[in-house]
Parts: C-alpha cells; structure tokens; sequence
C-alpha cells in the first residue's frame, strides 16, 4: 500500500512540476523578457516610448474600440440569451450554433469577410462612396472587426445561467404586472450579473488584445488606425525593439488587471450562490 | 358561474395538451385539478393565469371573457410548483414586489405586507431571503405573494408537492382554513386524490388533455363516470373477470371492474357467518397496521383484493381463512360505469347505505 501511495505522490510532484515548468516557460518568462526589455535602460526611454503621440493615439483607439464592441456584445448577449431561453421559435439551434462561429473561424477571414463587404470591392462599397461613409481603414471598420471577434463571449456566459434556472420566476414578476423593464433589472440581472460581468471582462480582455482581424482592416495608418497590438507589431518591424516592447508592456498591465478582476468576479458570485441559493 | 373554460384546446406543435376542457367553478368555492401526471393540469392552470393561450375555447372570469386580457390584468395570483420566490429578494420585497409594480404608495405597501405576514405567520422573517426558509414557510411566503395584489382568483400549482408528509397535512387544512377567510375562489393542481378529495368543493379530474368528470368529492367518490375516475378515487383496485367472484355471476365473462376496501366485509375467523351462501372464501396474505384499522391483503380465486378490518372484531394473522362478502362493485362498461351490487345480498336493499 505504501508503494501505491509512493507511486502516487511521485506521479503528483512529477505532474505538478511540469505543470509550473510548463507555465514558467512559455508565459511567464517571456512576459518577464518583455518587462525586462521595456525597462532595459531604465524608466526614462520607457517612459518616452509610451507617451509617444501615436502609442497614445494606439491606446485612444484600442480602448475606443474595445469600449464600443463590448457595450454592443453586451447588450446582443443578453437580447440573444433571453431569446434563447425564453422562447420557442424556429431556426434557434441555427442562433445558436452561429454565435459560435467566430470561435471556429480564423480572425484573419472576419477581417476579409468586412474588406470584402465594405471594402473598394464590396458590394456596398458604391454605397458607402455615395454617402461619403468610411469604414475599411477606419474606426468603424476595426469596430466591426472587434465586435465580430467577440460575439460570443458574454452571450456564452449567460445562456447556461438562464437555462438553468427556467423562466417561472420572471412569470411570477409579469403576473405580478412587473413589466419587460423591471422585470429584467429586478429578477433576471441579480441571477446573471456575475456570469454577465465575466463574460464581459473575457470579451474586453479579448477586444483589447485582438490583432488578426483588426490587422486585415486598419490599413495601418499611423496615428489614425492603429491599435496598440498592431502599434507595437510596427515598431518591432520597425526594429524599435525597445519602444516595442515599452508599449507592449501596457497590454500586459492590462492583462493582468483583467486577469485579477475576473478572480474577484469568480470567487464573489460563487459566495454568493451559496448564500442566496440552498 | 364565476370561472368558466368552454372547448378549450391547445397544442404544443403537434402534441395536444389539452382536448376540449370545459368545466366551471362557483364563486367563493375551492377547485382541484386532479389527474395523473402529464395530463394537463398545470397547462389549464397556466391558460386561467395567461401564461399560455388556448388554441381554441374561451375562458371566462367573473363572467367576462378574458382570452385577450394580459395576464397582469386578469386579477389572479399565481402559486407555482416550485414557488418561483425571488431569490435575490428579501421575504418583504417579495410580498411587495406586485404593490410595487402596481406603484402603490410606501404607507399602503408597509402596511399591506404587515398584514400578510401576520396572515402567514411569517412575522418577523421578513429580511430573510427564501434560501433561508424552510419548504413550508417558503411556501407560504409564495402564498403570502400571490395575495399582495388582492387577486379575485388564486391558482395554486401542487402547493404541497414540495412538502414531507407531516406538514403537509397541517398546510393543506391551514390553506383550506385561509380560503374560507378570505372566501376567495381557488383552484389548485395535486395528483393526489386524497389531498382534492380532502380539500377541495369541486374537482375536476384530468386525463390525458381531457377532463374525465367533474363534482363534489362525494359524487366522484360515489359515481364515478368513468373506468378511469373509478380506477383513480378512492383506493381502488381492478379486477378483470370479476363474473367468478359469488353473488355477481350475471358479469360477461371477461368483464372489468373496479372494487373499493369499504366494499368487502371480512368475517372474523370463527364467528357464525350472516350470509353464508353469499360469502367468498378468502385466505389472508398480508396484514398492514393503518392507523385506526388494519388493512387485509386477501386472496380470493385468482383475486388479490384489499379490506379494512377494525381492530375491535377479534384477532387476524396472515395465512387465516376467513369468509368475505362482496357487497358491489363498480363494473366498467365500455366507457361508462355502472354500481353493480351482489345478486345475493340483494334482498338486503340497495343504494348508498354504506358510510363515507
Ligand atoms: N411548453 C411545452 N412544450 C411542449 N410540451 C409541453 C409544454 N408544456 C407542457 N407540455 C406537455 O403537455 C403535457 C401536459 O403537461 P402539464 O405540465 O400540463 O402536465 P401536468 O398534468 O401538470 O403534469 P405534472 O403532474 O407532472 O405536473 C405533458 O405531456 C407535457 O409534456
Ligand atoms: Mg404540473
């Protein structure tokens, strides 16, 4: 029997192990070695390279863009899943399995799906031209880019939540003569607001981080249309090592933010559920 | 009549949930839904509230027709099966939470739940919130709910489902005790007949998407319609064949019927039988202690039947053969029921001459 456990206990160190080896290596050292290289001369060029006019403007417009997608996400995730869960109607296992389709598809193939659509080629391009309205190379464009990316996150979050609780307490309110309004803040939100609040931290950490598909769009017009991914990917080109990675160090202060908030997120809706729930 | 339903069907795609139900209910009286589950209890209930709409019928409240009316405005109150509480609402906010949509004012509001805590018993619980209550103060917290608004109807779904046995004897006669206070017309959902047969003025017994008959309990219990109330009021067991059994050989051979405890006297082993010439020999195979009598498990021919047997006529152990008489049966005949009493004993007079 102690050889057994022996056994065990050598099999959970060697697990464990690898797992921290594992982890150490390909995230924490280089995110270290980007921190280490932003700061290589000290905090004086660091410094310098982030409050560079266009790394500032590439800040404005990734949290511009990230603001706009999440706010439009939420409030599609939370009209998707109500519908979802709340009623019967056809074509919902369709809904359904699209709203993951920008989990399935390459990001660079949502950028083009947008060039190939509002672009010099697009079929609404005469439209557009017409209207004098800008979309590839432009702020809307990478919204849009942003946005498709991020469909899924807060309305993935909620589904299972409603879906689980079933629809009589919110029946209750409407009987009651609650309408859609207080019915949804007074009812539905307390049941959902931590999985709404997580799915919208993963869709802002996802936002803010997005390169492929806002790659395809931007143009990348310094100071106009890059976002602080594509920013920094231009300047390592550039062989800017050292602003580079000043910039990219912004990116991961924000990661690890969001990285901290979700925690808190995770651990206060689970005291809750036990407090409220038997 | 105070609540009316006339032909009401409804389909969910192509299952069809409700056939033609049609019954009423009196002003001030307590209706229960009875029937097996599955057979559309909570789906007539949901149809009164107007949480579903009928495909076809109308449903009528206080005589007027209330199909098209919103369910916030027909002035009922909704008890659900599980209750429904507002979790993450304390018990006050819940009892207030239809005042409040009402926009009633703060003073009314505070005085109204005052009252309906008192009502309930539930002075004092108001800050808790329903995760901290036990299943019978969460329900009558649901019930406390339902009345804020004063509703003119009040649809209960299974109120005691989600109850032990013990408490659920208590609550059932506090809600009978409660509605004749507030002499407000009830209906409420149970599979349970002794629970409707209890409880209830009216029942309505439901099967499969139809209502099989509806009456008082006493003319459920004394007339059934159909095979199906026969089979399901009362403790019912069916025989097939039953044309075998003494004092009923005018039954087609392979006729059906249903056969209550109350109908089947058990003769004492050893006392002088009374109608020797009409009684079945039995053999005893089970003894159950119910109470205020035992309940007999009997073997008669091919038969297992069930009696009741008082504790006061003489010692009873399993493996005795006694000698039992058959006073009537209710034979099913086709979709009908008919009282068919012992040729035998027929000197004896007919009618309801036993005790319910
Ligand atoms: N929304 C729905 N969609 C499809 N079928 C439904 C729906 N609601 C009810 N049904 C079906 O209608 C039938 C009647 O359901 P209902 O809930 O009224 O039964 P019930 O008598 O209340 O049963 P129970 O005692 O189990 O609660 C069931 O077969 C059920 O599957
Ligand atoms: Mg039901």
């Amino acid at each position: 029997m102690a050889y057994v456990r022996e056994e065990r206990g050598w099999a959970r160190l060697i697990l464990i192990t690898v797992s921290f080896l594992f982890v150490a290596l390909m995230l924490i050292l280089p995110l270290a070695q980007v921190l280490s290289k932003a700061f290589e001369h000290g905090i004086k060029p660091f410094w310098e390279a982030v409050s560079d006019e266009y790394s500032v403007k590439a800040a404005r417009l990734s949290a511009l863009t990230a603001i706009l997608a999440v706010l439009l996400n939420t409030f599609f995730g939370i009209a998707a899943a109500w519908a979802i869960t709340r009623f019967a109607f056809r074509g919902k296992g369709f809904l359904i399995t699209i709203i993951d389709i920008p989990f399935a598809v390459s990001p660079v193939i949502a950028g083009l799906v947008f060039v190939m659509t509002f672009g010099r080629l697009g079929w609404a391009y005469p439209f557009l031209q017409e209207h004098d309205l800008k979309i590839i190379f432009a702020t809307p464009g990478l919204v849009l880019a942003t946005i498709f990316v991020t469909l899924p996150f807060v309305a993935r979050e909620i589904i299972p939540v409603l879906a689980a609780r079933g629809t009589d307490e919110e029946e209750a309110a409407v009987l009651m003569g609650a309408g859609l309004w207080r019915t949804f803040w007074k009812v539905t939100l307390p049941h959902i607001r931590w999985a709404l609040l997580y799915g919208i931290i993963l869709c802002s950490a996802r936002a803010m981080g997005e390169f492929g598909a806002v790659s395809v769009v931007s143009g990348h017009l310094r100071g106009k249309t890059n976002t602080l991914p594509l920013h920094i990917e231009i300047l390592f080109r550039e062989y800017h090592t050292l602003q580079s990675f000043s910039v990219a160090t912004i990116l991961v202060i924000v990661a690890i933010l969001i990285l901290i908030a979700r925690h808190v997120v995770e651990r206060v809706g689970r005291k809750e559920a036990e407090y409220y729930v038997r | 009549m105070y609540v009316e339903l006339s032909g009401i069907n409804k389909s969910f795609g192509s299952f069809q949930a409700a056939r033609d139900v049609s019954f009423v209910l009196a002003e001030g009286t307590l209706g229960a839904l009875l029937g097996p589950s599955g057979s559309g209890k909570t789906t007539i209930l949901r149809m009164i509230a107007g949480l579903e709409s009928p495909d076809a019928g109308d449903i009528r409240v206080g005589g007027v027709r209330v199909n098209d009316v919103r369910p916030s405005q027909r002035g009922v109150g909704f008890v659900f099966q599980n209750y429904a509480l507002f979790r993450y609402m304390t018990v006050f906010d819940n009892i207030a939470f239809g005042l409040r949509s009402q926009k009633a004012p703060k003073a009314k509001i505070q005085e109204r739940v005052g009252e309906l805590l008192a009502l309930v018993n539930m002075e004092g619980l108001e800050k808790r919130y329903p995760g901290q209550l036990s299943g019978g103060q969460r329900q009558r917290v649901a019930f406390a709910r339902a009345l804020a608004p004063s509703p003119r109807l009040l649809l209960l779904d299974e109120p005691f489902a989600a109850i032990d046995a013990k408490v659920r004897r208590d609550l059932r006669s506090w809600l009978r005790g409660m509605i004749d206070r507030l002499r407000i017309t009830s209906i409420f959902v149970t599979h349970d007949q002794a629970e409707a047969i209890e409880v209830a003025d009216q029942i309505i017994i439901t099967n499969g998407g139809r209502v099989e008959q509806t009456g008082t309990p006493l003319e459920l219990y004394r007339e059934p319609a159909t095979p199906f109330v026969a089979r399901f009021v009362g403790d019912s067991q069916v025989l097939e064949g039953y044309g075998r059994l003494v004092g009923f050989g005018g039954a087609p051979p392979d006729g059906q019927c249903a056969i209550r405890p109350e109908f089947i006297s058990v003769c004492p082993p050893g006392e002088p039988v009374q109608y020797e010439n009409s009684a079945e020999e039995a053999e005893v195979v089970s003894l159950a202690f119910r109470g205020s009598s035992l309940e007999v498990g009997l073997r008669v021919k091919e038969f297992a039947l069930t009696a009741g047997y008082s504790l006061e006529s003489g010692p009873l152990s399993v493996g005795d053969k006694v000698k039992i008489l058959i006073f009537r049966v209710y034979a099913f005949q086709g979709e009908k029921v008919k009282l068919v009493n012992n040729d035998r004993l027929a000197s004896l007079g007919n009618g309801y001459n036993f005790a319910i």
